[in-house]
């Protein structure tokens, strides 16, 4: 395939390859945010081609995983609620919260649909007029322009059977956390491609100099991959915190200012909770007042779930990167990707399901 | 007014006879189907017998490149054909949800009897019943077969060695992600087709060639290539080695996975199947193979090996390696 297979080039790998194991002398610590390069990295094999110095921790970037489970159960009461209809991205609708997922309660008759898109939902919406349309809207910046643009034609359009339950979060104040709480020692930021292709880099530089840490932003084939960890391995071997952009063929300094525009015109930052991470200052989208009847948290009555992680998960060690997701004593036990107990384990790009479904680790290949 | 299946079509009156006749007798003409008696009676032969059934749920019940009636009679067609067996004949019982349009039917039947009759397998007996609106989903189809195994013919994991290769009959995950894409109405210009083919030829063919090298053959449907390999490998305590860049996928299939997330290895396939052969005819059957229409984009995937029991390894593209788990749930599109 034309403009992906060149990024996969096997000789091309491998040169890389061995440039990294030059550079990484001794042992460092790098974390990949994104769960897409978490995916990538395995899917593409990579970790049979790295240096055995090179430690790469998953970090809070799947935003299935960092939904807190109080979020999740109220989505589930709003399914439950009469004449209401939920529509989801896909990994979302197995997370499981205290009782149910919102595909056990579609197993029991609730109508919830998977979308690909916001717009699918705003479709829908106008397709069954006699039900109320609920968008559970999770995701980082990449997600939220798109939610963004969708409840601006809804409101052009009228539309006032579809709604959205305001869950969007964004990556920066995340990482900013991550370091906050002194608990984890990294040498190196692997950072995410897509949500970089709306914020640009100016958010890494504050975070490179207040935590000393170097920085670069990675697309996700197997040579923009190398080509970032060589990047961080020359900046570490140097002591240097610099951000270098290594995805130029998708982002660009100053990021793309329309879809930001996009956002700050309908979502105003707020505090969030984070599974793992508890409620991080400004992390959150929340909608605008003009907005606010698309709110469904305004939309509709009931009582709001509280946050109770089932007592057995620690998804929210593994979000910070502080514990592998081998050494959780119910992984791949009692939580597996057909029967999970904590959201790591049921997205696609959740670290844990990477763990369980690649596996490389458990096998020398 | 179009005309639309009701209960009447399925209450062994006189709607039902009418149906029987004016349809499905139009289009599926087997002699012994044509007598309506409670079953067919068929003549005696020599030889194993194999004896499979499936169901069918597609939904989408019409899809680019097929419908749920050829892919009926394909799908038993290949059960029996990946055991060795000959097909000979096929039972049809179909299951209609009241309301289905009667066009639509008539579609459905006349693309069975074709496909019968491409396949020369016939349809000797059949049942047909309906169900209120809302109790079923326009028309659920299951097929019988019987199919005779030839002496001297013994194939199965049991038969798959050390060293074996692993050749792919064609391309990869064109049903699934064809059924995928248009469930989901994303429309990929009209790229994307199923792969529904029968593969009865392509077994008989390298039976008849090569007897006694052929190990094992499976047609990797639910769950596509990773599965049928993760199942053999358990059960044969060898591992599956396979090379992304051999196995054959068309640019749109590929292209249509990598913007929903999916994995092709893991997507359903209607006409292809996996052949484990010795690997001193490896190439010869990979000729053979490639001279028939439905082979022709074959390819030698990859090969069996000891040093990871039970184990489906990938060597990628971009020369790492990894495992190949098993399918676990269904597969779902990313969030981003």
């Amino acid at each position: 395939m034309k403009y992906v297979e060149e990024y996969r080039n096997n000789d091309l790998v491998a040169e890389l390859a061995t440039e990294l194991h030059r550079l990484v002398d001794r042992p460092i610590r790098i974390m990949e945010v994104c769960g897409t390069h978490t995916v990538s990295i395995f899917s593409h094999g990579l970790r049979a081609l790295f240096p055995k110095n090179l430690e790469l921790i998953s970090g809070p970037g799947c935003p299935v995983c960092v939904t807190p489970i109080n979020h999740i159960n109220d989505f589930q009461t709003i399914a439950g609620l009469n004449g209401v209809s939920i529509a989801v991205f896909g990994d979302l609708i197995r997370v499981p919260g205290t009782t149910d997922s919102l595909s056990s309660m579609s197993a029991k008759g609730r109508d919830i649909r998977v979308v690909y898109s916001p717009a699918d939902v705003l479709h829908l919406a106008k397709q069954h007029p006699q039900r109320v349309w609920m968008l559970p809207a999770v995701g980082f910046e990449t997600t939220a322009p798109a939610i963004a643009a969708v409840v601006l034609e809804a409101s052009r359009l009228n539309i006032n059977n579809f709604t959205i339950y305001p869950a969007n979060k964004t990556v920066p104040a995340a990482l900013d956390a991550l370091f906050g709480n002194n608990t984890i020692k990294l040498d190196g930021l692997l950072c995410p491609g897509h949500v970089s292709t709306i914020i640009g880099l100016e958010p890494y530089r504050s975070l490179a100099h207040k935590h000393g840490i170097a920085c670069a932003v990675a697309g996700f084939e197997p040579t923009d991959i190398f080509h970032a960890l060589i990047s961080l391995a020359t900046m570490i071997h140097k002591r240097e915190t610099k951000v270098q952009n290594c995805y130029t063929r998708a982002v660009t300094d100053s990021g793309n200012e329309r879809a930001r525009q996009l956002i700050e015109e309908v979502f105003t930052p707020e505090d969030s909770r984070w599974r793992g991470f508890g409620v991080i200052p400004g992390s959150g989208l929340m909608l605008k007042d003009k907005f606010a009847h698309f709110n469904a948290l305004h939309r509709f009555t009931f009582t709001q779930n509280k946050d109770q992680d089932p007592a057995s998960c620690r998804c929210g060690e593994v979000l910070k990167g502080v514990l592998q997701p081998r050494q959780c004593p119910i992984f791949g036990k009692s939580c597996t990707p057909s029967s999970p107990i904590g959201p790591c384990m049921v997205s696609s790009e959740g670290t844990c399901a990477a763990h369980y479904r690649y596996g490389s680790v458990e096998i020398n290949l | 007014m179009t005309k639309i299946i009701t209960l009447d079509h399925g209450s062994g009156g006189q709607a039902s006879d009418d149906l029987i006749k004016n349809l499905f007798l139009k289009y599926l003409t087997h002699p012994e189907l044509k007598q309506l008696n409670d079953s067919a009676v068929l003549e005696q032969v020599s030889g194993k017998l194999a004896f499979s059934t499936d169901s069918y749920v597609v939904d989408p019940i019409f899809f680019p490149g097929g419908d749920i009636g050829e892919l009926a009679v394909n799908g038993t067609i290949n059960d029996l054909s990946m055991m060795g067996a000959r097909p000979l004949y096929l039972s049809l019982g179909l299951i209609i949800e009241e309301g289905l349009d009667l066009d639509d039917l008539e579609k459905i039947i006349y693309s069975i009897g074709r496909a019968s009759e491409i396949t020369g397998v016939p349809i000797v007996t059949g049942d047909t019943k309906v169900v209120p609106k809302g109790k079923g989903d326009k028309i659920f189809i299951n097929t019988s077969g019987i199919g005779v195994i030839d002496s001297g013919i013994d194939i199965g994991p049991h038969r798959i060695k050390e060293g074996d290769k692993i050749i792919l009959s064609g391309t990869m995950a064109d049903h699934g992600v064809t059924i995928l894409t248009k469930r989901a109405e994303i429309d990929f210009s009209g790229s994307l087709t199923s792969d529904t083919t029968a593969l009865h030829n392509i077994t008989s063919l390298l039976l008849d060639h090569f007897p006694g090298d052929i190990h094992a053959m499976r047609d990797p449907t639910r769950g596509g290539v990773a599965n049928v390999l993760n199942e053999l490998a358990e059960n044969t305590e060898l591992n599956m080695e396979i090379k992304e860049s051999n196995i054959p996928i068309r640019a749109e299939v590929k292209a249509a996975c990598e913007l929903l997330g999916l994995d092709p290895l893991y997507l359903a396939n209607e006409g292809k199947c996996l052949i484990f052969v010795s690997a001193t005819v490896a190439d010869e059957t990979l000729k053979l193979l490639r001279n028939l229409p439905e082979g022709k984009m074959a390819a030698i995937i990859g090969h069996t090996d000891t040093q990871h029991p039970g184990k489906v390894i990938l060597n990628t593209n971009a020369g790492g390696r990894r495992l190949v788990n098993r399918l676990i749930g269904a597969p779902l599109p990313r969030i981003c």
